[in-house]
């Protein structure tokens, strides 16, 4: 398995490994249940999130179509989740200052997936299975396997960014 | 006079709401090919060949091309001449319950814009037009909200120099940067009202990327070669392709005003259109 905290802005990896999805929703639960020093629905120490609402599983599919979703929405509560052992990030687009500087203190990366592409993400979870929040219906947090999932990363361990 | 069941209208809808969702549209598709034609950088060139793949996979296996399946926009064209059997407005909104569905695409609607809650397929936003004729020509158009947020409307002034119009469409598209999904297709709406500029710009990219016609012709050329020189490039990776297309749409306005709206639209430019 890859270490992703040797990567270096830029690089182009294919990651195998468990990703939590959680948007919106899920993150202003999560940073609710910190707050409230409640137990979280997922160890999150080590943990990798992927910034991600599918669509419905069809026809014995795994998962639906999955790409990422726009990063910087997540922005307000991620620091905090750094702050809690997150290590890795992945979604699309900028991020705010205030993360960089999140990501370099707490030694995490943020990467890109194939944005817009849901249907091609798809092919590289091999299973889902739901993990917490089921009411928020698609913004729930799933727990994925995933095969060989192409990333860049966007921003590094040392705060480099590829957007500058 | 010509009668069409309520009942038709809502299975075309439904099978519209797959047809949008499956398969890109072969002219944005189309460009695509050429950006990635055109792209000799690496990462870029990449990214564009992703696009592409995720095209084939989705029309290949009847899967949505994106998991941002939109809020869908419906547009009608209703023929004079028709007499609609049942309640069009409720057809309308159960095909699009219908095919959403089906094709277990996402629940992206949430019922009160406020208290949001539990998403769900109900909510889609109709566009109404009376025409000659005695046909229905329905479009449906899923617009995602990664770029959909990243719209803009400015109320200019009637003295305004167009150069000042091209800072504007410029800087929107530099304020979504990497965010919205590049390569956009940039749909503006310039004249009516506020509202009707902004439904101007939605209409603006229902038109086709290959074909630049009309008054606007050499400011659409104008925009999208000072838009590729921001150079943001698939997923923000840079290169050449950080506009696909520029499409305008104008209307009369008043004497006293400009309204001038961008409507972004990721690269997964979704549209499907039938006439009964």
């Amino acid at each position: 398995m890859i270490n992703l905290l040797n990567l270096s802005a830029g690089d182009n990896i294919l990651f195998s490994g468990i990703i939590y999805t959680a948007r919106d929703q899920a993150h202003k639960r999560l940073a609710q249940d910190i707050g409230k020093g409640k137990k979280l629905p997922f160890d999150i120490f080590g943990s990798v999130i992927y910034y991600c609402g599918p669509t419905r599983a069809c026809r014995g599919k795994v998962i639906g179509s999955c790409g990422p979703t726009t990063s910087s929405r997540m922005d307000e509560f991620t620091p905090l989740l750094l702050k809690k052992g997150l290590k890795a990030m992945i979604g699309k687009g900028r991020r705010s200052r205030e993360v960089v500087a999140a990501i370099k203190k707490h030694k995490a990366v943020y990467l890109l997936a194939p944005a817009g592409c849901g249907a091609l993400v798809s092919k590289c979870v091999k299973q889902a299975k739901p993990v917490a929040y089921p009411d928020l219906g698609p913004e729930q947090i799933l727990r994925l396997e995933v095969e060989n999932l192409p990333l860049i990363v966007a921003i590094d361990r040392m705060g480099r960014s590829i957007y500058g | 006079m010509r009668v069409i069941d309520s009942e038709k209208i809502k299975r075309t809808v439904a099978q519209l709401c797959f047809r949008s969702n499956c398969f890109l549209r072969p002219d944005v598709l189309a460009k695509i090919k050429l950006a990635y034609k055109n792209e000799k950088d690496k990462k870029p060139r990449q990214a564009l060949g992703q696009i592409i793949e995720n095209a084939k996979i989705a029309r290949c296996e009847k899967m949505a091309l994106c998991q941002d399946t939109g809020l869908p926009i419906v547009f009608i064209e209703a023929g004079q001449s028709v007499v609609i059997k049942g309640d069009l407005k409720r057809a309308v909104l159960q095909g699009v319950v219908k095919g959403y569905k089906e094709d277990c695409f996402r629940e992206s609607i949430v019922s009160d814009p406020l208290v949001r809650g539990r998403s769900s397929y109900a909510g889609a936003v109709i566009h109404t037009d009376i025409v000659r004729g005695d046909k229905v020509k329905i479009t449906v158009m899923p617009k995602g909200f990664g770029c959909e947020n990243k719209s803009f409307l400015r109320m200019f002034l009637p003295t305004t120099k167009v150069q000042e119009i091209k800072e504007f469409v410029v800087d929107s598209v530099k304020l979504a940067g990497p965010d919205a999904c590049p390569p956009y297709v940039v749909g503006i709406g310039i004249g009516g009202s506020a509202d009707y500029a902004c439904l101007l710009a939605k209409k603006a990219l229902l038109r086709s990327v290959l074909v630049s016609k009309g008054a606007a012709r050499s400011l659409e050329r104008d925009l999208l070669n000072r838009i590729n020189k921001l150079k943001i490039g698939p997923m923000g990776l840079g290169g050449k392709a950080t506009c696909l297309a520029v499409n305008i749409e104008t209307y009369p306005t008043h004497i006293a005003g400009l309204p001038v709206a961008v409507n972004i639209s990721c690269h997964a430019l979704r549209s499907a259109t039938a006439i009964i």
